[in-house]
């Protein structure tokens, strides 16, 4: 099975609402899901909507085409209508025009009227939507219903959307229309997650022990604040929303340099104010971990959109030169982990590590199984305490070592001093501009890369070892990547995926020895320039064959890497 | 064994002889001697400017930060270790000029912290340009046209809510002594703005200039400090007459108090458990 379902409407409609409870739902009869989000920047009205694809097997992208259209609005009908697959559906309530009805197979729902009917107000129409979505698919309704007094944790207004969900379903089956699925499926006992990827960053860090977060509200990282914040008091963690991103950036600074694990998020904008930060916590080598949720820029560009146009940026920030660590996560799974993996590179090596999103991953959400937590791996480096302090007044807080890793003490857990300062230094933290510091300085600091180096895991290879074509990609393309290139290679193409989520430092030898054996490199990426695509050429001294790109501020689709590959393939 | 001077002797100065600076750091140094307040527990974080040299010329926990970026660093340090005494240090180009926002914002949230702004009306690091603070009219390479008037840092902070505000004379350590031990002792934020003469650059403000106008205010007696009304005109007071002194004191709810998890040890003290997790994870089923 693999059905697609889309919800569109203004905002305001509950377009989201109607399609977070159908994930759950079908995520809780043991279904694969994902669904991406599209939005304008805006709070009542427009156009919005949410992408669902189910399927019995794993599934990482959306699909182009459509087989159930909900459309609350006309707008949503007549922009989607053509993206309907050979005997897909439509629902909608804005045409009752018999003719038009037969010729698109559109089902006329009255989901308005109905809600007003069931629950007294419109509201709920994504409710008689979500209730006619369980019948046309055979989806379990009381499984439904439980999600939506989930949802609404007001009594009353959850029975009022109970109602108009029953109703939804009510109406539906009294017309007698054949379902779109025909067998529905056990609830599974072992049941999987389904999570977005802002939700996967915030869990990661609480689980990680990060203690402190300051953030300044910014589309699309604003999601993990406010899960973090939710949570936080059961962690022994705080949030702060500060004044500015500059505040927040140094906050965290403080709080880590105090001894706490602490984070700070932002998009492209608030990154551009942070960079000063990020040079401090290099130079003091204080960790940070610091989540730039892409949207495509330059300046506002489009807010609520997604593109992969920071990674240059994000890998040269700031002034001077550092030791820092660049990840970008594939999948919300991948973001738990590399969150975790984040927090135990910055404190190992006292740096700054720059987790990379986009407001795809942000707001798609995944079927994950539950996250095994006893494979969590908390690394702190080298903090000192008062017992393996020997000589406290010996203390030097940038002492020069083999690793450039200094050990690290805490202020006021032992009597030893610790003196750090954004001007060059010495070992012991205080300010110099004695030539031979200064490089022994910089040559410690950057000692560090090398350890980072061995901590960075390698890209991974996906589809046959050795390929005549091999397509490259990194963070959150992976899911349309790696559906096209499976799909490409059932047509007889010879092709794999070569796939990065850790890109700083980057593993050029490596690479090097992986694409051996391929003719072509083609790589994909979600920005107008071929910013991984100059990085790949820069570090391993190889040409790339084509680039496929994309700014339109839309994620890449199966379809559209296809398509792209027949062209360059060529 | 109560701490001494001794303790917290640090590097040799690098400042112009006689740089009001001296003062300051002979008072500090007296305050936390006085107040027994031992160097491991105390951190410093300055910013950029003559004024952030300071940590390096005493002993003690040290983070001396960016232009202007010295007060969301030292409110980190606080957050994330409430045991320790923070004390943010920087001139009035960092604190008024590059680091306004933080400031107001540091004095509108009441973190439990200090600041003690060196106001020495002139950018000295960088070789005398005017500053926020600078006098009307003030020439300098790069106003030539002379600078606008200046920026009334306490009667903002007044206006701001701030919880202690109060203004010192680094030609006067004893009295400046007596304030940073208020500061030091109340709980919440303190703004300290102290009149430094800068003896290379600002040849307005200097010592002698100060002497003839500076008259210290009745704190134990007649003037009231918890009155906004009357602090507000004390904090606006300038020209022939300029107060010092505590001018404001404002009790209010304390940043750091509105955390659970900032209650009891500090949290870098709290253990971690990442069985806390299982929750957020049934949550996502």
């Amino acid at each position: 099975m693999d059905l697609k379902i889309l919800i569109g409407g203004e905002a305001g409609q509950g377009v989201q609402t109607a399609g977070v409870i159908l994930a759950r739902a079908f995520t809780r009869m043991g279904f694969h899901f994902f669904a991406d989000q599209d939005y304008e920047s805006r709070i009542r009205g427009g156009h919005s909507f949410f992408r669902i694809r189910i399927r019995d097997g794993q599934i990482l992208a959306i699909s182009e085409s459509i087989d159930l259209l909900l459309a609350l609005n006309p707008e949503s009908l007549s922009m989607h209508l053509g993206e309907l697959t050979l005997g897909g559906v439509a629902v909608s309530d804005s045409i009752r025009d018999p003719d038009l009805i037969q010729k698109h197979n559109i089902i006329f729902l009255p989901m308005g009227d109905i809600a007003l009917r069931t629950s007294g107000s419109r509201m709920a129409a994504n409710q008689v939507a979500i209730g006619a979505v369980a019948e046309l698919t055979g989806l379990d309704i009381e499984i439904v219903i439980n999600l939506i007094r989930e949802h609404f944790r007001q009594a009353d207004l959850a029975e009022q959307n109970v109602n108009a969900a029953r109703a939804g379903q009510q109406f539906i089956m009294e017309q007698n229309i054949s379902r779109l699925i025909d067998s529905v499926h056990e609830v599974i006992k072992n049941r999987r997650m389904l999570i977005n990827g802002s939700e996967s960053i915030a869990m990661g860090a609480l689980a990680a022990g990060c203690k402190f977060l300051a953030a300044y509200p910014m589309t699309p990282t604003t999601p993990i604040i406010e899960y973090m914040a939710a949570n936080a008091e059961d962690f022994d963690a705080v949030v702060v929303q500060p004044e500015d991103e500059i505040a927040a950036v140094h906050m965290a600074i403080g709080a880590s340099y105090a001894g706490a694990r602490a984070l700070t998020a932002t998009s492209g904008g608030g990154f551009s104010l942070m960079v000063e930060g990020i040079g401090l916590a290099g130079m003091t080598e204080t960790p940070l971990v610091i989540i730039l949720g892409q949207r495509p820029g330059p300046a506002i560009g489009l807010p609520t959109k997604t593109e992969q146009g920071d990674l240059l940026f994000a890998i040269n920030s700031s002034h001077g030169e550092f030791p820092r660590a660049v990840l970008a996560p594939a999948t919300a799974e991948d973001a738990f982990w590399l969150t975790t993996k984040a927090f135990n590179l910055a404190d190992k090596y006292q740096v700054p590590v720059i987790l990379m999103i986009d407001h795809y991953l942000a707001s798609s959400y995944f079927t994950v199984e539950k996250f095994d937590l006893s494979a969590l791996y908390i690394n702190r480096g080298l903090p000192l305490i008062e017992d393996e302090m020997g000589k406290p007044h010996e203390y030097k807080r940038h002492r020069i070592t083999g690793s450039g890793i200094s050990p690290r003490a805490l202020p006021m857990l032992s009597q030893a001093l610790v003196v750090t300062d954004s001007d060059e230094h010495d070992e012991e933290g205080h300010l110099t501009e004695d030539p031979k510091t200064r490089i022994r300085m910089v040559d410690k600091r950057m000692k560090k890369m090398q350890g980072l180096h061995n901590d960075i895991a390698l890209p991974l290879i996906y589809g046959p070892r050795s390929a005549s074509i091999t397509i490259i990609g990194w963070g959150s393309s992976f899911g349309p990547l790696y559906e096209a290139t499976t799909a490409l290679r059932k047509q007889g193409l010879n092709i794999n995926l070569l796939h990065f989520t850790e890109i700083w430092p980057f593993p050029s030898r490596a690479v090097n020895k992986m694409l051996e054996s391929s003719e072509k490199i083609l790589v994909a990426e979600n920005n107008a320039t071929g910013q991984f695509a100059a990085l790949f050429s820069l570090k391993t001294g190889r040409k790339v064959d084509g680039n496929i790109l994309k700014y339109d501020g839309h994620p890449f689709t199966p379809e559209y890497i296809i398509k792209a590959v027949g062209k360059e393939a060529l | 064994m109560s701490i001494t001077l001794n303790d917290y002797t640090g590097l040799q100065p690098a400042w112009c002889p006689d740089c009001g600076n001296f003062g300051i750091l002979s008072a500090l140094k007296k305050a936390l001697v006085e107040l027994d307040i031992p160097p491991y527990k105390l951190v410093i974080v300055s910013g950029i400017g003559q004024a952030g040299k300071l940590p390096h010329y005493l002993k003690c926990n040290t983070f001396n930060s960016l232009h202007g970026r010295a007060l969301p660093v030292a409110e980190g340090i606080k957050i994330a270790n409430r045991d320790l005494c923070v004390i943010a240090v920087g001139g009035d180009g960092d604190a008024y000029g590059e680091g306004g926002n933080h400031w107001l914002h540091a004095m509108r949230r009441n973190h439990d912290i200090i600041y003690m702004v060196h106001n020495n009306g002139v950018y000295a690091l960088t070789r005398g340009q005017a500053s926020p603070t600078s006098e009307t009219g003030f020439i300098s390479g790069t106003t030539p046209q002379g600078s606008p008037d200046p920026l009334q840092p306490l009667a903002i902070a007044v206006a701001a809510g701030a919880s202690f505000v109060a203004r010192g004379f680094a030609g006067d350590i004893d009295h400046l002594a007596g304030l940073i031990k208020l500061a030091l002792q109340n709980r919440g934020f303190s703004l300290l703005d102290i009149l430094q003469p800068c003896v290379s650059f600002n040849h307005i403000n200097t010592y002698d200039w100060y002497y003839r106008r500076i008259y210290k205010l009745d704190n134990d007696g007649k003037y009231d400090p918890f009155n906004k009304t009357a602090a507000f005109e004390k904090a606006e007071q300038w020209g022939d007459h300029i107060p010092i002194g505590v001018i404001y004191l404002n009790k209010r709810k304390v940043f750091e108090d509105s955390f659970t998890a900032l209650q009891g040890q500090s949290l870098i003290k709290k253990k971690h458990d990442v069985s806390k997790a299982t929750r957020l994870i049934e949550n996502a089923l």
